[in-house]
């Protein structure tokens, strides 16, 4: 069993949900990214999502536009996040990670090239924005032959007549976006969100996170209630952004710290 | 397969083109391949649509011999597509019109587009104008400065021009937001794409609005100039003016298909947006093409003097037509494009747009090693005065 398989059964185990975190590599700086993931980690984060920088991250709002923008002018690409991801790996065996991105930076490498490397890189899953799983036919077949989870979104635009397609493309978890547009967007609704698990969780047996418009203790734990797991972003991105960059770790460390309050309190 | 039977059912053409959307853009893709596949096959959309090419847009363009500029370059006949003469200036509004009438169709009160050079945002504007849709065209900041009377058209007609900060500030970056406020308001928004890209359906459905461009020549060459042409010319930053004309004539096996992309200030240089001629293939935007990119896939910003032509990548079917070696794709220079508009301006009083300049300039090229009695057909897309001010920046003219 996967990383990612093994961290929900041990949660379900102690009757937790999961947070997952998400950073973009290389933001603010190259050297920050490895400590931050320990931070995140430390803060109580169980599943890493580590964003590849891209020149043109269509589903991405601006917090995470500019993460990437910044990450790129550091100068950071799909190798480096690999490399990020090997030394995080040198002293963290356990916590899952997950490469979220484009499809066009991992096609340029070569999807069999990247499954090789991420994996020995320490990489647990693979979540590309842009390929559905209409277009994934042997893209996920190359992903779970190396042992990675291919990661797949539902939102509230899916008919229930597609979920089994996508849930039978998917490993590890089910990313379900609360809303729709893109990352950053505003409030979600909880029951509208609780009503869509629902009848993901007929089509469908892996744990389903759920993503988009969680921002504070208080959404992390409405959310918590009815998802698998929480997945934030721009949240914690956007205290990247506003931080000075000695303040940067203990920052998002004090958030994602709160953050984790609010997850726990869902199952108390 | 034969070439003109593409795309297959999931969109491809060969590799290229397919659906590379985030999820939440798979439903509306599919309602709008399923409303448009009901269209196509319904004689009363065709018939508006044709209806309103005829008598809203002035269809049929006339062809044109350009025998001054023949005379000129030395060599085949020059002959040209006027669609500089459509209404609002440029071959835009096909598409437009089709879409725009998709979209009532479809129950949507909303319109947004992108824009490069303002051609595709003003014939926008325009069918929102005539069909009572609210308009919102989203333009790379960068572009709102150099195509500065086409943003003021489309305020005129209505439209809110929203200028785009983000990236290279250019086509790339509009088509990016267009698409993230599409995906936000999915439910009541039509995403009129101005060119044949982005995710299937778009780039079959652009095609075929386009076509009308390619059918008529084949009616009007043998009237004008008793046969067909042998060679097709026409510019190509998305490809839809190109593939208008191209997939027509793509049976006519005699026909030479010249795609003319942006070489900027060269292939050398770097500076340019020539993805079929320099590029590699990737994925952007939907869909799966050559395009302009670094060793780490990402994308690279493009230099054209033509904002309409600035664009990293280009329609799939061109890059299918490319490997297939149907059509050939090759590069000219801004200032050969340049040197190519005031030959048009001095020798024939037209004013062409610098994305059209491309294709002329290409036609100098290739007329002297042709012999006098062959025929050059050069898609004639948009009209120039909306360049103008980019002409004289570059004479060093103050206006």
């Amino acid at each position: 069993m996967s990383r990612i398989g093994q961290t929900f059964n041990a949660l379900k185990a102690h009757n937790k949900k999961a947070l997952i975190t998400f950073i973009t590599a290389g933001d603010p700086g190259k050297g920050l990214t490895v400590p931050l993931m320990h931070a995140l980690v430390e803060a109580g984060a169980d599943i890493i999502e580590l964003g590849v920088p891209f020149s043109d991250p269509m589903a991405d709002g601006p917090v995470i536009q500019r993460a990437s923008e910044r990450a790129l002018a550091n100068k950071v690409g799909l190798k480096d996040v690999l490399a990020m991801s090997a030394e995080f790996r040198k002293s963290n065996t356990t916590t899952p990670i997950v490469l979220m991105g484009y499809a066009n930076p991992v096609e340029r490498m070569g999807y069999e090239t990247f499954a090789l490397a991420a994996k020995t890189a320490g990489v647990d899953g693979v979540l590309t924005v842009d390929i559905p799983p209409e277009e994934s036919l042997g893209v996920s077949d190359v992903f779970k032959a190396a042992g990675l989870d291919p990661i797949f979104l539902l939102s509230p635009t899916t008919p229930e007549s597609r979920i089994e397609r996508v849930a039978a493309a998917a490993g590890g978890f089910i990313y379900y976006v609360s809303l729709k547009g893109v990352t950053g967007s505003a409030d979600l609704d909880t029951e509208e969100v609780a009503r869509k698990i629902a009848t993901i969780r007929r089509h469908c047996e892996l744990p389903v996170g759920v993503g988009f418009g969680i921002r504070d203790a208080a959404t992390a734990e409405a959310v918590a209630r009815i998802a698998d797991a929480v997945v934030v972003g721009s949240r914690i991105v956007n205290e990247i952004e506003t931080s000075p960059e000695d303040e940067v770790i203990n920052r998002v460390k004090a958030l994602v710290q709160d953050l984790r309050r609010g997850v726990d309190a869902a199952s108390k | 397969m034969k070439l003109t039977d593409l795309p297959d059912a999931r969109g491809h053409f060969g590799p290229y083109g397919g659906i590379f959307v985030a999820e939440t853009l798979m439903a509306a893709l599919e309602e709008l391949r399923v409303e448009y596949d009901r269209a196509r096959n319904d004689p009363a959309f065709v018939a508006e649509f044709e209806y309103e090419l005829k008598h809203y847009v002035g269809r049929p363009s006339p062809v044109y011999h350009a025998k001054r500029l023949s005379e000129q370059y030395g060599g085949a006949q020059i002959y040209l597509k006027r669609e500089d003469l459509n209404h609002t200036g440029a071959h835009k509004i096909n598409n437009t019109i089709g879409q725009a009438l998709l979209a009532r169709r479809m129950g949507k009160k909303r319109v947004i587009a992108e824009t490069g050079a303002g051609q595709h945002g003003v014939a926008s504007a325009t069918v929102a104008a005539r069909y009572g849709m609210e308009c919102v065209v989203y333009m790379g900041a960068e572009d709102v400065i150099r195509q500065a009377p086409n943003v003021f058209r489309m305020k005129l007609l209505g439209a809110t021009v929203v200028p785009v900060s983000s990236g290279s500030k250019t086509l790339k970056d509009a088509l990016n937001e267009a698409m993230r406020d599409w995906v936000t308001n999915v439910d009541s928004t039509f995403y009129i794409l101005g060119t044949a890209a982005g995710p299937h359906p778009y780039p079959m459905l652009v095609r075929d609005f386009q076509c009308v461009i390619g059918r008529e020549c084949i009616i009007q060459m043998p009237e004008l100039a008793g046969r067909q042409p042998d060679a097709v010319v026409a510019c190509v930053g998305g490809g839809s003016n190109a593939i208008g004309i191209f997939h027509p004539y793509i049976p006519f096996e005699a026909v030479r298909l010249i795609g003319v992309e942006a070489g900027g200030s060269g292939i050398a240089s770097g500076k340019h947006a020539a993805p079929l001629s320099a590029g590699t293939p990737g994925v952007l935007h939907g869909f799966r093409s050559y395009l302009m990119q670094d060793g780490n896939g990402q994308i690279i910003e493009t230099h054209s003097i033509s904002a309409g032509l600035d664009y990293p990548g280009v329609g799939p079917e061109h890059s299918y037509l490319k490997d297939a070696g149907r059509a050939e794709y090759v590069a000219i220079n801004d200032d050969e494009a340049m040197a190519a508009f005031h030959d048009l301006c001095r020798f024939e009083g037209i004013i062409p747009a610098l994305e059209s300049s491309h294709a002329v300039a290409h036609a100098k090229k290739l007329a002297p090693t042709m012999k006098k009695d062959q025929i050059i057909l050069v898609n004639l897309s948009g009209r120039g005065d909306k360049d103008i001010n980019t002409v004289a920046k570059v004479a060093g003219i103050t206006l």
